[in-house]
């Protein structure tokens, strides 16, 4: 089946099996391999990208339930070679080891301030419960967020 | 990761061509919603359907609005959407304490009512909330709309009453404002024990109350995960029926719940802590909904 | 030149505590919360998982797996597989037997089927290994392989492995005959039976450490590339020891070692995870012998959880002899250690058990023994993971809980009683009775910080109020001592390799240097901390520094990282080789100041001549030279270069005190963390926000292993811990904000005085957390409990009736 999905504003086209998950789709076929997967149950949150301005679990979607929507990966956080607060907050802060469940966190966090520009360490807490880190014991994931709720307006280059 | 097994697909432009693709595609068709109840299933390949039914375009199945009287509540609302409906929560704050631990925020933005309900697991949360609030679904077939209260909506653990070429549409609560005294007045809240944040519930109830004065003029109680019969404690309910609204009512009412519900031991905990649970957790959902109702509760975390 | 320690006077259990130790007043010059060098392309999804990798006609591989604990069997029929439109190969355990690649060498000196042949000894064994053109297709093809199976009884329970007439799981061997794999003990049984004899009071307990699994959160995985023209195999793989690896699968596959390169990219995260060699590997690189293409092969994350190194799986019975005053005598403890089907831990050869007989813990203790006794059952293989510092965990365990019961049987406080036995710092470096030297230590100072940080006073008075109004809240201690850095070559080794590492250090003409080390990061943050430890050494930048790593056609032999081996061994040769690097240094610097080299010393970054500090010269300027037409002295080569092989004198023992609060719902069995305080030394901090980093997420772990996870199993072998459903990991949610303190004892020996971190926190936490939960518990007459402590366990623990927690009996 063809399917046409606007991914970090460019338009992609392919031809798809209706069973292709968008989290495969993302990194197999169109090589953004930013977001990871790590589980078989919906539970990690390795695979967290926006599907229509909404954090969704990728591995939990079909490609083509993306067809005529818009994706944003962690590839599309910068601009311009600017750098997303978000980013800045995570690198300044250490909130990543390994790196691997930072993408999913990062796009999760971008959208809570969009929303909620302000957020508490606990509301922080519990929109990242549905995400595991297994290096970080969140602490500094808290922090960077933090740090970049309050520095929105600065985001410069790492 | 685990993938899905080949499957046809068909995308539905409205209620009715996708109740025309259901009975061209027949029992082996799937409607698929948010998916996430069904495509993790089908990623285990426990779930094998030969075609999906996408009805994520079908925005006239995604509100919630207040009508005559009653709650209606759109078989494709996203939990996320639920939880976010101020009404919703101010008439029946079990909905919101349910959406609150069902899964985690992110699988919420995506998985609708009707999906989890269609689903139904013995452990799902909104089963014990609409269950609780006794509730009614709409189901569209070929020949029309059918009613059905929530509390005969499973048929078995997985199984619904709602047939191949059918789409559950609708859950509707109605408010029941009492007569016109003003001294009634409604509360609910829903008690979950998980393992952890996300998890399926270990046990979870829910209770909803209409007291008259300092009487509970009618009640609703929904156990999820205990083995209680259609997600509800009816012999608890007709014991509260005209009982003083008090803690020693509410203590025998989850005695009589945990009378009557089988729960199975799993990983999750053995039989009779689950038994305890169904005990405790009605006394303490009941506890809340008559503060709720009296206008004393403090806001839920 | 040995760092001085930072406090001098002798303390004791009643000295007022001291300041907290801020970063700023320990570390000089490029230590410190440097920015990581590595997070640029974390950041941005720039990262290179092996997953990430795309070859051109790469193939897929998916392994079909037994869904049985124990059988014979009968058939393996892939014909229809062969079949599949998209399938190129299908690999079966004859076909590996006729190329005599069906079993393959265990870390342990067994061995373990790659494809199962006879029988299946564990659900989740690899039967057969299909290679496909993409992972749908692969995973499809699975479906189409028929095998047969004679169903046979399973071991699952190991305390009845041994029983006369339980099925024999490992008939393979010739002559066996039971599940018994070995017996070891330490310490000596007569001196601690008199201890125990001699005592007042003796309080025994048993205590099971449950099955649990790493669980990185990237799955392990490959990409093997055999280029059939030159004949080199290329392999990308989650290791954390890729010239481990590499030589093994040499041994293994026979292609010549110096033919193999293992590239390990980025790994999301290893705990010990990806140090074993698993079936998949070796089918992957047997599928690209066969089919002359590359092959991928990504477990999935039910794969993971059932068949790859599982962790613990320890059933302890512990003993502790005291006075009536509280002066604790002696420890003996008797071990079970469940190693399921084949014995595939990993840990130096002359340590079967690992480093378990450390148990004797922080305390001044007469005598200690420890007898432990390992089985078969038909689970998966492991038991040496997750950060358990090879066994450490379990140890810490066992007597941070005896010392807690022993504390309520003689109705002492905790805390107390702990500081009261704490060695003290006067007897450092300390022999143990089972013969551990610990390095360093100032215990009492450790602790009093983390009961000051805690407010234990308040603590105990809020719990006394709560208790009257019937409210239960619990505060539990661990103090713990770790021995990482494994290890001196003539002690440790694991499969005959000597656990010393290498490193090479070369600067280049502008005075840039890139570092080469023979660990491998998981997210422990090398490619910054090294950078340091060089820039440190010859007063350089961090950024002047690259670290390569994980490409063994890049850098030196080593063991690679586990067992927070890096800092203390690997750190210690990228000292020491940097130290080389400067002594040529200083030589070529001799030359360029026409002075003699003695006339120099290093200050200030740069070589100056004494007396005249102006006359002087920086790395940068002397790397020039150096490669430069300058004369130099006779026997001086030019660069400047240097390599080292560092074999350590020691483990080192970081050390720390942690305190957990809790509270508890006895009316549903909930249990909340409120706070964590954990105060750790690890000797010398080279990049202290590296280091609490580490400290947090070890913290989680013991969240994560008191309350929720387990790996269980029920009486038929099935694993009940196969997916994240059953397997429940720590978020964000059940992790309270962790309080760290620190305190600094240097290590006598490590060059720079730094003692390793990695696992401290995993290895300290589950002990506090359980603790403080028996201690919320009290007042209900709960003396013990196993992890994880779940709703139901609690509340049945309540009733009088704690929970089996490893085996669910129908």
């Amino acid at each position: 089946m063809q399917i046409t999905v606007y991914v970090n504003g460019a338009t992609c086209t392919a031809t798809v099996e209706p069973r292709l998950l968008l989290i495969h789709f993302l990194r197999d076929d169109l090589r953004l391999t930013g977001s990871h997967w790590g589980c078989d149950t919906s539970n990690c949150g390795a695979c967290v990208v926006w599907l229509d301005d909404t954090p969704v679990k990728s591995c939990t979607v079909l490609a083509v339930m993306a067809d005529g929507r818009r994706v944003l990966t962690v590839e599309g956080l910068e601009q311009r070679g600017r750098l997303d607060p978000v980013q800045e907050g995570f690198a300044r802060c250490h909130g990543l080891q390994c790196g691997f469940c930072t993408p999913g966190m990062m796009m999760t966090a971008r959208w809570l301030l969009d929303h909620h520009p302000d957020p508490s360490p606990q509301e922080i807490r519990e929109a990242i419960s549905g995400q595991i880190c297994r290096c970080t014991g969140y602490e500094n994931i808290v922090r960077s967020i933090v740090w970049a709720g309050q520095h929105e307006a600065g985001a410069h280059d790492a | 990761m685990q993938v899905p097994a080949q499957v046809e697909y068909e995308r539905a432009a409205s209620v009715e061509h996708a109740l025309d693709l259901l009975a061209r595609y027949g029992p082996e068709a799937r409607v698929l919603a948010g998916g996430h109840s069904l495509i993790p299933m089908m990623k285990l390949r426990l779930a094998q359907p030969e075609t999906l039914i996408d009805i994520n375009g079908l925005s006239e199945l995604s509100y919630v609005r207040l009508a005559a009287g009653e709650l209606l509540i759109g078989a494709l609302t996203r939990h996320a959407e639920l939880l976010a409906c101020a009404p919703a929560g101010e008439h029946f704050a079990i909905l919101h304490d349910a959406e609150r631990v069902i899964a985690d925020p992110i699988v919420r933005n995506w998985g609708t009512i009707g999906g989890s309900l269609c689903q139904a697991d013995p452990s799902e949360d909104l089963s014990a909330a609409f269950a609780a609030l006794k509730a009614t679904m709409v189901i569209r077939g070929p020949g029309g709309s059918r009613t059905i209260p929530a509390r005969d909506f499973h048929t078995g653990p997985y199984e619904t009453v709602v047939a191949p070429g059918e789409i559950l549409t609708e859950v509707r609560i109605s408010l029941r404002t009492v007569g016109q005294d003003q001294a009634g007045r409604k509360g609910s809240a829903y008690e979950k024990v998980g393992r952890r944040v996300g998890d399926w519930p270990v046990g979870a109830a829910g209770a909803a109350l209409w007291l008259a004065g300092g009487t509970v003029a009618e009640a609703g109680i929904g156990l999820s995960a205990l083995g209680a019969r259609n997600f509800a404690a009816a012999e608890a309910e007709e014991f509260l029926l005209g009982a003083p609204a008090t803690e020693e009512s509410f203590r025998r009412a989850g005695e009589i719940a945990a009378e009557h519900c089988r729960p199975v031991a799993d990983q999750r905990g053995p039989a009779d802590y689950k038994r305890h649970l169904a005990c405790e957790l009605t006394t303490r959902a009941l506890r809340t909904a008559a503060r709720r109702a009296a206008g004393l509760a403090r806001e839920i975390l | 030149m040995t760092p001085e320690p930072l406090i001098t006077e002798p303390l004791t259990a009643d000295s007022p505590t001291p300041e907290p130790l801020t970063a700023e007043l320990v570390t000089p010059g490029a230590y410190g919360p440097v920015r990581r060098k590595e997070d640029a392309r974390f950041i941005r999804g720039k990262g290179l998982f092996v997953d990430d990798i795309q070859l051109p006609g790469m193939l897929y591989g998916a392994v079909l797996r037994s869904p049985l604990a124990h059988a014979r069997i009968v058939s393996v029929d892939v014909e229809s597989a062969l079949a599949h439109p998209q399938v190129e190969a299908v690999i079966t355990g004859e076909m590996l037997a006729a190329r005599g690649l069906a079993w393959m060498p265990t870390l342990s000196g067994d061995v373990q089927a790659v494809l199962a042949t006879d029988k299946v000894r564990y659900q989740g064994q690899e039967i057969a290994f299909v290679v496909a053109r993409d992972r749908y297709s692969a995973r499809d093809a699975l479906e189409l392989i028929s095998v047969e199976y004679e169903p046979l009884p399973p071991v699952v329970d190991a305390q009845r492995a041994l029983d006369p007439g339980a099925p024999v799981v490992r008939d393979d061997l010739p002559g066996k005959t039971d599940n018994h794999i070995f017996d070891w003990e330490a310490g000596d049984e007569a001196a601690t039976a008199a201890a125990f004899a001699a005592a007042d009071v003796v309080v025994t307990q048993d205590m099971l450490y449950p099955r649990s699994h790493p669980a990185p959160l990237e799955t392990c995985g490959i990409v093997a590339d055999l280029d059939t023209v030159s004949g080199k195999l290329t392999l990308w793989a989650t290791t954390q020891a890729p010239h481990a690896h590499r030589t093994l699968y040499s041994l293994v596959v026979g292609i010549p070692e110096h033919k193999i390169r293992v590239v390990s990219p980025d790994v999301g995260g290893g705990f010990g995870n990806k140090v074993p060699v698993y079936p998949g590997y070796i089918c992957a690189i047997v599928g690209t012998m066969l089919t002359g293409r590359p092959v991928k092969w990504m477990e999935d994350r039910s794969e993971n959880l059932m068949s790859t190194s599982f962790a613990r799986d320890y059933h302890m019975h512990g003993e502790i002899a005291a006075t009536r005053d509280g002066r604790i005598l002696a420890l003996r403890a008797r071990v079970l250690g469940d190693h399921g089907a084949f014995n595939a831990t990993a840990q130096p050869t002359k340590y079967p058990a690992g480093f378990f007989h450390i148990f004797t813990g922080s305390y001044d203790l007469q005598a200690a023994h420890c007898q432990v006794t390992a089985v078969h059952t038909n689970k998966a293989p492991g038991g040496v993971a997750y950060a358990c510092s090879f066994r450490i965990t379990e140890a810490v365990y066992l007597v941070e809980r005896m010392v807690d019961l022993l504390a309520r049987e003689l109705e002492m406080d905790p805390a107390q009683l702990r500081m009261q036995n704490l060695l003290r710092p006067e007897q450092f470096p300390y022999t143990g009775p089972t013969g551990w030297e610990y390095d360093s230590g100032e215990y009492p100072r450790a602790l009093n910080l983390a009961l000051d940080m805690a407010g234990y006073a308040e603590l105990r008075k809020e719990q006394a109020d709560k208790r009257a109004r019937g409210e239960y809240m619990g505060i539990g201690l661990s103090f713990f001592t770790e021995g990482v850095g494994a290890g001196p070559r003539a002690h440790m080794d694991i499969l005959g390799f000597g656990m010393a590492d290498g490193a090479d250090l070369r600067v280049f003409p502008t005075g840039k240097a890139v570092l080469a080390i023979s660990v491998q990061t998981q997210g422990q943050g090398h490619e910054t901390t090294f950078a340091q430890i060089v820039a440190q050494e010859l007063g350089l930048s961090p950024d002047d520094v690259d670290v390569v790593h994980g490409d063994t056609d890049r850098t030196p032999f080593g063991l690679g990282t586990y067992g927070s081996r890096s800092t203390p061994v690997s750190g210690a040769a990228a000292v020491v080789v940097a130290r080389k690097v400067r002594e040529r240094a200083r030589l070529v610097a001799a030359a360029m100041l026409e002075v003699s080299a003695d006339d120099l010393d290093w200050s200030d970054g740069a070589w100056r001549v004494r007396g005249d500090p102006e006359q002087s010269a920086r790395i940068p300027e002397i790397a020039m030279a150096a490669h430069s037409s300058l004369e130099l002295p006779e026997g001086v080569e030019g660069h400047l270069d240097a390599e080292t092989v560092y074999n350590p004198p020691n483990l080192t023992f970081p050390f720390g005190a942690y305190i957990c609060v809790t509270d508890v719902d006895p009316g549903t069995g909930v249990v909340k963390v409120r706070r964590f305080i954990a105060v750790d030394d690890c000797g010398v901090r080279i990049n202290p926000m590296i280091v609490e980093g580490q400290v947090h997420g070890g913290l989680a772990d013991g969240v994560g292993m008191a309350l929720m996870q387990v790996i269980a199993f029920d009486t038929d072998g099935n694993c009940l811990g196969g997916s994240f459903m059953d397997y429940l990991l720590p978020t964000a949610l059940e992790c309270p904000s962790w309080e760290l303190g620190a305190t600094v004892t240097p290590s006598p020996h490590h060059p720079i005085g730094a003692k390793g971190v990695g696992e401290s926190a995993t290895v300290g936490s589950p002990a506090a957390v359980v603790n403080s939960v028996l201690d919320a518990l009290a007042p209900f007459g709960v003396r013990h409990a196993d992890m994880p402590l779940t709703p139901a366990n609690v509340w049945s623990a309540i009733q009088g009736r704690p929970l089996r927690t490893d085996l669910a009996v129908s």
